[in-house]
């Protein structure tokens, strides 16, 4: 088998080929790293590629596969991982100048999971810096490139994630979701994102941007893959007092099998004004979908879900606000080289180590917090949270999912969004409520516009209910053929040049 | 104790804050040792030292023993209580926010009863108390400028106590401060130290003063810096003087200038302005995300409260009462800790007459743990040991003085008092005839005595029966019958020399 036909393939496939011996782990791994050298350069997905690690890892898998010893779930399956998940002995920046050269004594236990479900942890993903943002232009290092069309933005935070797998550089990538920041990269990139319910996975060792919203997630080409990861990352963490100890289902055991009966909610109010007329419609048809195979499709309304950006915004920053105040040249990560006093290092260490995007959000946050602001701002927002939450609980009594689309657009040009940050933060509008409210989310292909640009579609279950997100998710999926097909990388790139 | 405020003519006024560090063995939110002394940055983690993505994980223990210094403070308890961050910048507090807590402290409205110079009880409110993270410490380098940070003590568990401004005076405060520190040490909560930093003492006071028939009352000053008891009653008296002096020159009154915070400065004796706030700091105070609020059940409370046993108040009464021993020393007992008064009780059950237990503990033992610089925990010697020797002299089978050298030397060896006596034959001597024997071989060798005996009076002739009892002790080898031996030698020396003893 030669490498190029390898890449493209889901986990699955590559853990039935591996488990009979058709190849190897190394021969697995080696055909992603020269996909990786041949493509990166244009895609930009990832900031460190661990190639010697992951080769290691490999040859390790084959020859305890060899002894006949025991192998975890994700044996020789590499997996690129978010650059804002510690991992021990290894670089991690948040894609930001201020962690540049911040090399963590720990693993997150996402990470820690991983490595114990024998995985091939085969780099780490570029990403808008410390999370915020939509489109990976953040990141402090380099932009990285949607894989359908190299001159528009993955989406973000998690683009470099999205990108990875959309660019078949791994089956397999976790991300992290604070506002959308896997499900969007996820529908832009044509492949399927998973943000758990809050509590579901750990945090412990994700770099916190706003420490009540985030969460870590899967990315894979489909749902059955997605299944397989989500059930190696989740569960209570004893380091994280905010992870729920529920018993963890065999997500992948049980996913194809179809719901009975099944009541799908349509929101009202992402399909009125403000969507892209192609994103409408291959929502629309995948409503349709869920018509023709018997589900009962009712209209839905979530009147408060029109509070969700106002309301995030001033959540998420000053949450923010409070968890970057570490970065400030004292103990770690970068100080500024020259400084008059303490004040003085801390202004600089932060002025030079921070991107205008972070410090628009300190700010915020910080004056959102302030006395005299903060009835007004922050627990304004925490009370819109609760009716947010409400809006769930009551359309949840009725329906057993949520549809609608991930995103209003597809993927947009590079920096059309930059200079106008309010722009940017409504390609959020449909996936922020889900964090806000805690709840589980997913966002998986559901269609490409005229242009070839992936829609995705997103699907929302109440509280720990991911098993019924993927079963519900797999049902569609299964009677449509979106999640086969593969970025032509040759083809963008040759797009790219002769533009260019 | 107290002392009258009635020559002045104003009211002193003072509340305390009091930081106190708990006696657990890990930090608060990890699982460092807590642990005063070690090498810097050793008792250090990366949650400990606020690294990207780590999280804080409460210690129960802490909580628990958050609660009990609570209890017994007679505070209310809340049945849900949260974790805020408190934000602010400081190279001591690695992730610039301290998890405290704000709105929902885990109790408040308490009070500690203190005793009065008359004699009587006082209570001192209790405003609130709460747990929270202690920061570092900066060590300032003497020159050279460059400061270092020592995070040993960063993240270990602080409990926060504020009290109302009940204190009249500056003996009423460090009477608080006394009884605070012992009820806490009594529970096990902190040692409360003052010079290792396990008990921190800030003071906001003001003066109540009467003027043309009208109380005024002059503005709050928080003074800080105070380093010991004796600091904090000294920097009351002087700040209380000071402040009456300022009125006088300005009629300052509370609310018409900024609040001032001062330092108490040791070596001067005075109190130094170090800011006036324009209005209080703003700590962005918000809920921490990454705890869960705390739920305390009726069942955590039933256990917390079944684990304070006797207050020191309650066992300075009975100690006196049931054991018939002087209140003084009932008092000086329990004030010497917990684990001296049990000493003391143990001690005690095992004698007839319980004050000598008390003598024994208030002169032998504590000159041995003085001498020694041992707590009584150190000391090698079990309370039934001790009541067993010191039994034997109630029992008359031993002198006192013979007591001593067996104490001595069960101090070094640990060996039982029996086994010592007999080995060293320091048996009583009582036997009447045995000792007049001896006290006139005595007086026939030393006929010197009896003239002097017959040329002094009072107190001198006096002198020489004691001189006498001296001899025989040293021909007994100290092992005599002290009050034999003196009646013997007082009827032997009357009836020589024919001059009474008097």
């Amino acid at each position: 088998m030669s490498g190029e036909s390898l890449v493209g393939r889901t986990a699955l496939e590559h853990l039935d080929a591996l488990a009979k011996g058709e190849l190897s782990a190394r021969e697995l791994v080696q055909a992603y790293l020269e996909r990786i050298e041949r493509f990166d350069g244009h895609v930009q997905a990832f900031l460190l590629v661990d190639a010697d690690g992951a080769v290691k890892k490999a040859a390790e898998v084959d020859e305890r596969r060899a002894r006949g010893e025991p192998l975890g779930p994700l044996a020789g399956v590499p997996v690129a991982v978010k650059d804002v998940l510690c991992t021990e002995g290894q670089r991690t920046t948040c894609a930001s100048r201020i962690l540049e050269n911040f090399i963590p004594p720990y693993d997150a236990t996402v990470v820690r999971k991983l490595k114990e479900a024998d995985a091939v942890l085969i780099g780490k993903t570029n990403m808008d810096e410390f999370a915020m943002g939509s489109s990976t232009e953040n990141s402090a290092f380099q932009v990285t490139r949607n894989p359908w069309d190299l001159t528009r933005a993955p989406g973000g935070s998690s683009g470099g994630s999205a990108a990875a797998v959309a660019a078949c550089f791994a089956p397999l990538a976790i991300g992290s979701d604070t506002g959308g920041s896997i499900r969007q990269p996820a529908a832009l990139c044509g492949v399927v994102g998973l943000k758990p319910t809050y509590g579901r996975v750990s945090r412990y060792g994700l770099v916190a941007f706003a420490s009540s919203l985030d969460q870590i997630g899967p990315f894979a080409f489909d749902v059955r893959d997605t299944a397989l990861l989500l059930k190696v990352i989740a569960g209570h963490d004893p380091l994280d007092s905010t992870s729920v100890a529920r018993s963890v289902p065999d997500y992948l055991a049980c996913v194809e099998e179809p719901l009975e009966g099944l009541k799908v909610g349509v929101v009202r109010e992402w399909l009125s004004e403000g969507v892209d007329p192609e994103v409408a419609t291959a929502v629309r048809d995948a409503v349709a979908v869920y018509e023709k195979l018997g589900a009962d499709v009712c209209d839905i309304s979530l009147p408060h879900s029109k509070y969700g950006i106002p309301a995030y915004y001033i959540v998420a920053p000053a949450e923010a606000s409070s968890n970057l105040a570490r970065y400030d040249g004292v103990h770690y990560g970068y100080r500024a080289a020259r400084y008059e006093d303490m004040i003085d290092m801390y202004c600089r260490t932060r002025a030079e180590g921070f991107g205008a995007e972070v410090k628009r959000r300190i700010m915020l946050g910080t004056y959102a917090l302030s006395a005299g602001y903060y009835d007004a701002y922050y627990l304004k927002a925490l009370k819109v949270r609760r009716v947010i939450r409400e809006d769930f609980d009551r359309a949840f009594e009725q329906v057993d999912v949520i549809i609608g689309p991930t995103s209003p657009t597809p993927a947009f040009r590079l920096g059309e969004r930059l200079a106008d940050p309010l722009s940017m933060y409504l390609s959020d509008i449909y996936t922020v409520t889900a964090n806000l409210a805690g709840i589980a989310g997913i966002s998986l292909p559901c269609g490409f516009t005229q242009d070839g640009l992936p829609i995705g579609l997103q699907i929302l279950a109440p509280p720990f209910e991911e098993e019924r997100l993927l079963r519900a998710a797999r049902m569609y999926e299964r009677e449509t053929e979106w999640h086969r097909r593969r970025a032509d990388l040759q083809q963008a790139v040759a797009a790219v040049s002769k533009a260019g | 104790m107290a002392t009258s405020t009635e020559a002045t003519p104003y009211t002193i006024v003072i509340g305390l804050e009091v930081h106190v560090q708990l006696l657990t063995e890990t930090k608060l939110f990890c699982g460092c040792r807590n642990r005063f002394g070690d090498p810097p940055n050793t008792n250090v983690c990366p949650i400990c030292l606020g690294m990207p993505g780590v999280l804080p994980v409460m210690n129960q223990k802490a909580f628990q023993l958050a609660l009990r210094a609570a209890v017994a403070l007679n505070c209310q308890i809340a049945r849900f209580t949260k974790w805020d961050r408190k934000n602010y910048y400081y190279p001591d507090l690695p992730k610039n926010y301290q998890i405290s807590q704000y709105d929902l402290p885990f109790s408040h409205d308490g009070y500690l009863e203190i005793p009065t110079a008359d004699g009587g009880t006082k209570r001192v409110g209790i405003i609130r108390v709460h747990l929270e993270e202690d920061a570092g410490k900066l060590l300032h380098a003497e020159r050279g400028g460059k400061s270092q940070v020592d995070l040993n003590r960063a993240g270990t568990p602080l409990l926060e106590i504020v009290t109302k401004p009940d204190m009249n005076s500056p003996a009423e405060a460090r009477t608080f401060l006394e009884e605070l520190r012992l009820l806490l040490r009594y529970l096990e909560v902190s040692d409360c130290n003052m010079q290792e930093g396990s008990l921190r003492c800030d003071a906001n006071i003001n003066l109540h003063v009467q003027h043309n028939g009208q109380t005024v009352a002059t503005p709050i000053v928080e003074v800080k810096n105070m380093n010991s008891f004796k600091a904090v009653e000294a920097a009351m008296a002087y700040e209380a003087r000071r402040q009456y002096e300022e009125w006088l020159r300005t009629g300052a009154k509370l609310g018409e200038v900024p609040k001032e915070t001062r330092g108490w400065d040791e070596n001067r004796a005075v109190t130094v302005s170090q800011r006036r706030k324009e209005e209080a700091s703003d700590y962005r105070y918000f809920p921490e995300p990454d705890l869960v609020p705390v739920v305390v059940s009726e069942q955590m409370l039933q256990e917390v409260r079944s684990q304070i046993g006797e207050f020191p108040a309650q066992r300075r009464l009975r100690l006196a009462a049931e054991y018939g021993i002087p209140e003084y020393d009932a008092r000086v007992i329990v004030e010497l800790g917990k684990a001296f008064a049990d000493y003391f009780e143990q001690f005690a059950r095992g004698l007839e007459n319980p004050k000598n237990a008390s003598n024994w503990m208030l002169q032998d033992v504590q000159r041995t743990l003085n001498a020694k610089g041992w707590t009584i925990e150190q000391f090698p010697v079990r309370p039934e040991k001790l009541a067993d020797l010191v039994s034997r002299i109630e029992r008359r089978e031993i002198n006192t003085h013979a007591a001593r050298e067996v104490f001595a030397e069960m101090i070094e060896s640990g060996r039982d008092p029996g086994a010592i006596i007999a080995e060293r034959g320091l048996t009583m001597v009582s036997d009447e005839q045995q000792l007049k024997a001896i006290v006139d071989q005595v007086l026939d060798e030393n006929p010197k005595v009896l003239e002097d005996f017959k040329k002094k009076k009072g107190k001198k002739r006096k002198q020489v029966a004691g001189f006498v009892r001296g001899l025989i002790m040293r021909q007994t080898k100290g092992r005599a019958d002290a009050a034999l031996v003196e009646r013997l030698v007082n009827e032997a020396l009357v009836a020589r020399t024919g001059v009474p003893l008097e």
